[in-house]
């Protein structure tokens, strides 16, 4: 009752919406600069809505790190450094793995292993001492639900559980499936070969136990990628990382690749978690401790090479920028760089009359300081455009598909070479989103230069009912934040399927299929429960919905990440 | 804006806690007491004065030394910036009317010693009472407005007038919208919910929080307890010698009757079951009707 008769609103110099890496680096870097600063996060506590491998890396290339903003970030906020980086190529049994340290190691200062919860709740910590000084901070269990605007221009954010707040820039760094950057018209949701899918288990293992079973000290720690015909033909990859004491397993998957083969996410984590490769380092005793997921813009094709409109810009997965360096993934660091660049475009232009000043000056500053190349590399997107890349690859996979390919990749000069060319940045940056990479050559490796493995894996992953079970939920019940607009099978059915805790046959899960009869004809509808809800954003992209964020505070909350 | 919230300690009547005798008396001595759940709306509505409005809050109770338990629960709920605690032997069996005459002495000592009241707070009804008297009885006392039942709260510091909300009981529920000058007392409504829909008022909230952990942790260092000398109260008016209520007997609720007839019948005799059967009847014609079997075969 009493807001509501207050006709002066709210306002601060900067709303920064989501404490992930982009907003607390963007909320940092505003505070250092003496500007007024709200930060708004959804989360009950920040990191309990996100999902990462995850691997940060410092780029010695990059004009801001992590540590540069935030001191004591490793010591206190990351798990393990990556010390040691493999991959292996996977045929049946039969594994060939090449050290990747060389590729790891290319333009890196530093790479810690995290995991989000603690992670993203320590920056934010940080984040409210530092913006509490110039009269902000940071309040969770707030959804931004829109762009405030007047006269057509955007001059603020509306939000679920807070009266419409006006401010000089807001900087959008709600993460993928950003709500702001869709309302703003600068991000689509369409089309499932712009994204990626990962899918994650946290699994718990003793220091020492990890230290003894990876064969590393306790200041060290390793990856390992896994790529071959362990996830059938579908277009993607695994990926192992040791915490100080757990591990994180997962897999990420190109969205289109996982509509197409019908392919049930989780099925494919067992796949992995139940490799006799993984054997050895899980054990017999298999304790997971959360199962996650979350979807992936593939910057290659989104990165939006001017991610801003009025005072409104976008900064991190909000605005694509998620490169996936081939097998290495780099979201975190770069929603950094974007987040510290956007708050010295706005400190820069500071008073300029026109509103999209610091848009402009930040779009400058991803360009000049190459960020904007690597994530958008301007020669994949002239390859796309002549479509070069698709009659290469076609020949590449004709010839690899022969005996006589595969042969000419089995020769003990090509191992060399491929572990070469495995650990080139450009190649890997170049590689095609097509079967060769991800599935047709890691076969081959695997099956030719391999080695057998003759053990087996006693892991029995829990099933989608229990690791439901064992997530926390604060359910917004009677208001879901997801609709299905058009529940007919073909527009929406490939959510049974993609969605990371729904499956065919499984009546637990958010998406079911059902048939039923109308009119004497039988029909195969779709229906929804968000209850079991991850938000990872995939029905958003491969179903017909009415898609948002839960309120503040409201729906799942990781405890890991 | 100055407040003083009322706050009492209750026996812990929660299962488990709550400890009885033979005779299904309550045993005082082993239940522990806790803060009267009511008063938590109270608190609340002073907290969220607080935030809005920017200012003092203290919390006041009377009653034993033990008590002051009660207070740091409250300064640890809503940051209450200190306490005060009316404790005196000769306070001890205060009835409403007793208490009221303590508790207005309170507040006026409060106000020469440490500032002018602009609210005060008290919840509504105590859970040991149950009379609801005491805070009209306050207000009367205090010679000061009054308004009860109160599910939302507005306050205009520059008129220096409240605006409440109040929820009127009877045969159908009512909210009704009232102005009151202040100083003026506050009884809240279980029903009352803070809300803070500014940026700032949530910031604010976050800041007293953060300060109230160490000040809690020192609760002693922020009470001030006064007895009936520093109060200024003559020992006849106070205590049970003040009270005039005289409980003359206590009488248990009679329990529920708990014999209950039941017959046994054996499905497959079905003289039996049509006996029984027939004893329904008069029941079932009321529902049979447009529930037959064929219903749900209505629709398209
Ligand atoms: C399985 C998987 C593995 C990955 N592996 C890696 C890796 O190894 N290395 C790497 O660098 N990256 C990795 N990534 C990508 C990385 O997680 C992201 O790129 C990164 O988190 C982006 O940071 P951000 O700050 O832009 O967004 P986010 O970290 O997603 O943060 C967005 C924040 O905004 C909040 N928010 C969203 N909407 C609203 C709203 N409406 N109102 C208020 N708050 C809101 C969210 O709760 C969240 O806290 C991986 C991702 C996945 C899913
Ligand atoms: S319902 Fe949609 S957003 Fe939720 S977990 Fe499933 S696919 Fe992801």
């Amino acid at each position: 009752m009493t807001e509501t008769n207050e006709t002066d609103r709210e306002h601060y110099e900067a709303v920064v919406v989501g404490c992930g890496p982009g907003g607390a680096a963007a909320a940092s870097r505003l505070a250092d600069h003496g500007i007024e600063t709200l930060v708004l996060e959804r989360g009950m506590d920040a990191g309990s809505k996100n999902v990462s491998g995850g691997l940060i890396y410092a780029e010695e290339s990059a004009p801001y790190t992590i540590d540069d903003l935030f001191d004591g970030f490793r010591e206190e906020a990351s798990e393990r450094p990556v010390t040691d980086y493999y991959i292996h190529n996977v045929a049946g049994n039969k594994v060939k793995s090449y050290d990747l340290t060389d590729l790891h190691e290319d333009d890196t200062d530093w790479c810690d292993a995290v995991l989000r919860r603690p992670m993203d709740s320590w920056l934010a910590e940080r984040v409210h001492e530092k913006t509490s000084e110039t009269g902000g901070g940071v309040l969770t269990n707030v959804r931004v639900n829109g762009l405030l605007r007047e006269r057509g221009r955007i001059t603020g954010v509306t939000c679920d559980e807070l009266d419409p707040i006006e401010a000089e820039i807001i900087i959008a760094a709600d993460g993928v499936n950003s709500e702001l950057a869709r309302e703003a018209g600068l991000m689509d949701w369409e089309d499932p070969n712009e994204w990626f899918q990962g899918v994650k288990a946290v699994v718990e293992m003793e220091p020492n136990v990890i230290d003894d079973r990876f064969d590393i000290d306790e200041d060290e720690g390793v990856a390992h990628l896994f790529s071959g015909d362990l996830f059938e033909d579908v277009r993607g990859g695994g990926f192992l990382y040791t915490n100080e004491e757990s591990l994180s397993i997962g897999t990420v998957f190109h969205l289109d690749s996982l509509v197409e083969e019908q392919a049930e996410p989780h099925e494919l984590l067992d796949a992995l978690l139940t490799h006799p490769l993984l054997a050895r380092w899980l054990g017999d005793e298999y304790d997971e401790r959360e199962y996650s997921a979350k979807l992936v813009p593939d910057s290659k094709k989104v990165a939006h090479r001017e991610p801003y409109q009025d005072r409104l810009v976008l900064v991190g997965d909000a605005a694509g920028q998620m490169q996936a360096q081939g097998p290495i993934i780099k979201g975190m660091n770069h929603a950094v760089t974007a987040g510290a660049l956007a708050a010295d475009a706005f400190a820069v232009t500071r008073g300029n009359a026109d509103p999209a000043a610091a848009g402009r000056r930040y779009t400058q500053m991803l360009e000049d300081s190459g960020t904007m190349d690597k994530l958008r590399p301007r020669r994949y997107d002239l390859a796309r455009t002549v479509g070069e890349r698709d009659r290469v690859t076609d020949a590449v996979e004709r010839v690899l598909d022969s005996r006589v390919g595969s042969l000419a990749i089995g020769n003990p000069i090509a191992d060399r070479v491929l572990q070469r060319a495995y650990n080139s940045p450009f190649l890997v940056s170049m590689l095609p989103d097509t079967r060769t990479g991800y599935v047709t050559l890691p076969s081959i490796i695997g099956e030719e230069h391999g080695r057998t493995l003759h053990w087996e894996s006693s892991v029995e992953p829990p099933s989608l009912d229990e690791r439901i079970g064992d997530l926390t939920y604060d359910t917004d019940v009677g208001n879901p934040h997801i609709e299905v607009r058009d529940a007919s099978f073909e527009a929406s059915g490939a959510a049974v399927y993609a969605c990371p805790v729904s499956a065919e046959d499984f009546g637990g899960g958010c998406y079911r299929s059902e048939e039923v009869k109308r009119n004497g004809t039988a029909e195969t509808v779709v229906s929804l429960d968000t209850q079991p809800c991850v938000e990872c954003g995939t029905c958003a992209v491969v179903a017909d919905t009415e898609w948002e964020h839960p309120r503040g505070g409201k729906g799942v909350e990781f405890r890991e990440g | 804006m100055r407040s003083v919230v009322l706050t009492k300690g209750v026996p812990d009547f929660s299962d488990g806690a709550v400890s009885f005798n033979e005779e299904g008396h309550l045993e005082r001595g082993k239940t522990p007491t806790v803060m009267n759940p009511n008063d938590a709306f109270a608190l609340e509505a002073a907290l969220q004065t607080r935030v809005r409005h920017g200012g003092h809050v203290s919390g006041m109770s009377m009653g034993p030394p033990g008590y002051s338990a009660v207070l740091e629960e409250a300064m640890e709920a809503v940051y209450t910036d200190d306490s005060y605690l009316l404790s005196d032997r000769e306070l001890a069996a205060s009835d409403t009317w007793a208490t009221a005459i303590t508790l207005s002495a309170g507040i006026e000592t409060y106000q020469e010693e440490i500032g002018d009241v602009d609210l005060l707070f008290a919840g509504f009804k105590t859970a040991d009472g149950e009379t609801g008297q005491t805070g009209p009885q306050t207000a009367w006392a205090l010679d000061w407005p009054i308004v009860t039942h109160v599910i939302a709260l507005d306050i205009d510091p520059d008129e220096r007038l409240l605006r409440a909300k109040r929820l009127v009981e009877g045969d159908v529920d009512e909210i009704e919208t009232v102005e009151a000058p202040l100083p003026c007392m506050v009884v809240t409504d279980p029903e009352f919910e803070p809300t803070y829909r500014k940026a700032s008022h949530r910031l604010t909230h976050k800041r007293l929080r953060e300060e109230t952990q160490n000040r809690a942790a020192a609760h002693d260092r922020h009470l001030t307890t006064w007895d009936h000398e520093d109060l200024n109260l003559d020992p006849d008016y106070i205590g049970l010698d003040g009270s005039p209520t005289i409980v003359s007997s206590v009488d248990p609720i009679p329990k529920a009757p708990s014999e209950r007839e039941a017959t046994m019948v054996d499905p497959s005799d079905s003289e039996e079951m049509n006996e029984i059967l027939g004893e329904f009847k008069p029941y079932a014609a009321a529902t049979n009707g447009a529930d037959g079997p064929n219903a749900a075969e209505g629709g398209d």
